[in-house]
């Protein structure tokens, strides 16, 4: 894969590295050739084309970029794509199979826990991550879960909701 | 954001580690957790050459109890581990309390105690931690391996005592003398900034006495604050709220904050002296003070329960409004 940068002619490009990279998005097995500095978020969004990992702040705050690495949610916009060599990368495209939407996305559809949709796919990712350690939580533990997500518009009551519906959905699902 | 260019390599090994360390001297840096560097790297405030990452290296991510009851974390134990311990809330309730109050959830899955420790940040939670607690950083580098006091290794602001070819592969907290209580609270706006004020205590009795103290402070000063007046002011006698009350007022003086967008500095000295008296009460003999266990909202101390209330109930939903309604 290829990733342009902008020249603004204070770096030297004579040399630039290089690093072979193997891993798995949403299951399916990837090489990739980057840059050290490419970030995970970059590459999954310009590099795979997977653009439903969203870039908020930038800052390691927002949470808009959380993906699971190895299952574990991190904010993609704080850790190098080389990074992922050998890992398995899970991203909002993975939820849902071709034809049926994954109880996360329908718990977010029934308590209408997005407005504008840009913090959705982080709290998704986060909140599975969440339902996978602790498939019964209260209110209390998906709000702490979901702490280190931001979102602008619903004041959070619905997303709380909505996270809450999943896990009763997978819960009846897995009895 | 982008990192300038440089580098990068994965070693499989300590000694790797070290050699690429010594080949890039002042322009290589560590890569542990992340979660400061690579900020600090795509605000170009850090522009490394050569990074190393540790993320590979068999055998750090240990958390674990000598016999003796000394307390070793390793170099790529993150947050998450420390939080989940349930070694740590048997045994260490100041670690317990500070764990779920690092940054955030996610950021908490990916960051280290060492690495924190290394960043020396000075509202930074874990090194006010382990300096109350009399902890100690271990360095490994060419000539082997060395232990090296908290209070000597952060040097200042961002900066501590690792020689460019050394890296941090442990902490370590000495087993306590005597029935270990204490905990760590801190004041913040919303999770995920950085402390508006931390405090953490560790007390050692026995035989009805404080056999030893420490107290340190984050984010209002320079460095880390190592209170050692206040936590003396403990020591030889039964916690009294007298004593108490005394070693609060030394630590709200040995305190240096200034007044930001956080809060005035009056307000974080405040915030100080009730720190060290909440958690002072809560805990007795060898009772655990868990930082947001025990009374509710009082994950981040927040007298007005709008920042502390963040913490615990609301999520994330007062980003800006709290520190101004808790002061």
């Amino acid at each position: 894969m290829t990733i342009v940068y902008e020249d603004r002619g204070d770096e030297d490009t004579s040399d630039v590295p290089v690093n072979r990279i193997r891993f798995t998005i949403n299951g399916k097995k990837m090489v990739a050739e980057v840059e050290p500095r490419l970030l995970l978020a970059h590459l999954i969004r310009r590099g795979v084309g997977l653009t439903g990992t969203h870039i908020g702040c930038d800052t390691t705050n927002c949470g808009a970029c959380t993906v699971l690495v190895d299952g574990r949610p991190v904010k993609s916009c704080t850790m190098l794509a080389v990074q992922v060599d050998g890992r398995a990368v899970e991203t909002v495209e993975g939820l849902s199979g071709a034809s049926e939407l994954h109880p996360l996305q329908e718990g977010f559809k029934a308590e209408h826990g997005l407005q504008c949709g840009f913090c959705t796919p982080g709290m998704m990712m986060a909140a599975k991550a969440l339902l996978a350690e602790n498939p019964d939580p209260t209110e209390d533990e998906v709000r702490w879960g979901l702490s280190g997500n931001l979102c602008r518009c619903t004041g959070y009551q619905n997303i709380v909701k909505s996270v809450l519906w999943a896990a009763d959905k997978l819960r009846a699902e897995s009895s | 954001m982008y990192p300038s260019r440089f580098r990068y390599e994965a070693p499989r090994s300590i000694a790797e580690a070290i050699a690429l360390l010594r080949e890039g001297g002042d322009d290589a840096k560590v890569l542990a957790g992340g979660q400061s560097l690579v900020p600090l790297m795509k605000l170009r405030f850090a522009s490394p050459e050569l990074i190393v990452d540790i993320n590979n290296l068999p055998g750090l991510d240990y958390h674990r109890e000598d016999p003796d009851g000394t307390i070793r974390i390793g170099a790529l134990c993150r947050h998450a581990d420390l939080e989940r311990s349930a070694l740590l809330k048997a045994r260490q309730p100041v670690m317990a309390a500070a764990a779920p109050l690092i940054a955030d959830p996610i950021v908490r899955n990916r960051g280290t105690l060492v690495g924190s420790l290394c960043h020396a940040d000075p509202q930074g939670d874990w090194a006010s931690v382990v300096t109350a607690l009399g902890g100690f950083v271990v360095a490994r580098g060419p000539g082997g391996r060395r232990t090296i006091p908290i209070a000597d290794f952060v040097t200042g602001p961002f900066q501590n005592a690792l020689a460019p070819d050394e890296i941090a592969v442990e902490a370590i907290i000495p087993a306590p003398k005597g029935a270990l209580a204490g905990g760590y609270l801190k004041l913040e706006r919303r999770v995920g900034d950085f402390a508006t004020v931390g405090v953490a205590v560790a007390t050692e009795s026995s035989g009805g006495k404080v056999t030893r103290a420490g107290i340190a402070l984050t984010g209002v000063g320079g460095s880390t604050i190592n209170a050692t007046a206040a936590a003396e002011a403990l020591v030889g006698q039964p916690l009294s709220a007298e004593s108490i009350r005394q070693a609060a007022d030394l630590a709200a003086e040995a305190a240096r904050p200034r007044t930001d967008h956080r809060g005035s500095a009056e307000y974080k000295r405040h915030m100080v002296r009730t720190f060290v008296v909440r958690i002072l009460s809560r805990g007795d003999g060898g009772e655990a003070a868990a930082g947001n266990g025990g009374e509710a909202g009082a994950g981040n101390g927040s007298e007005a329960g709008a920042g502390g209330g963040t913490q615990n109930s609301a999520g994330n939903g007062t980003a800006d409004g709290g520190a101004e309604r808790a002061a």
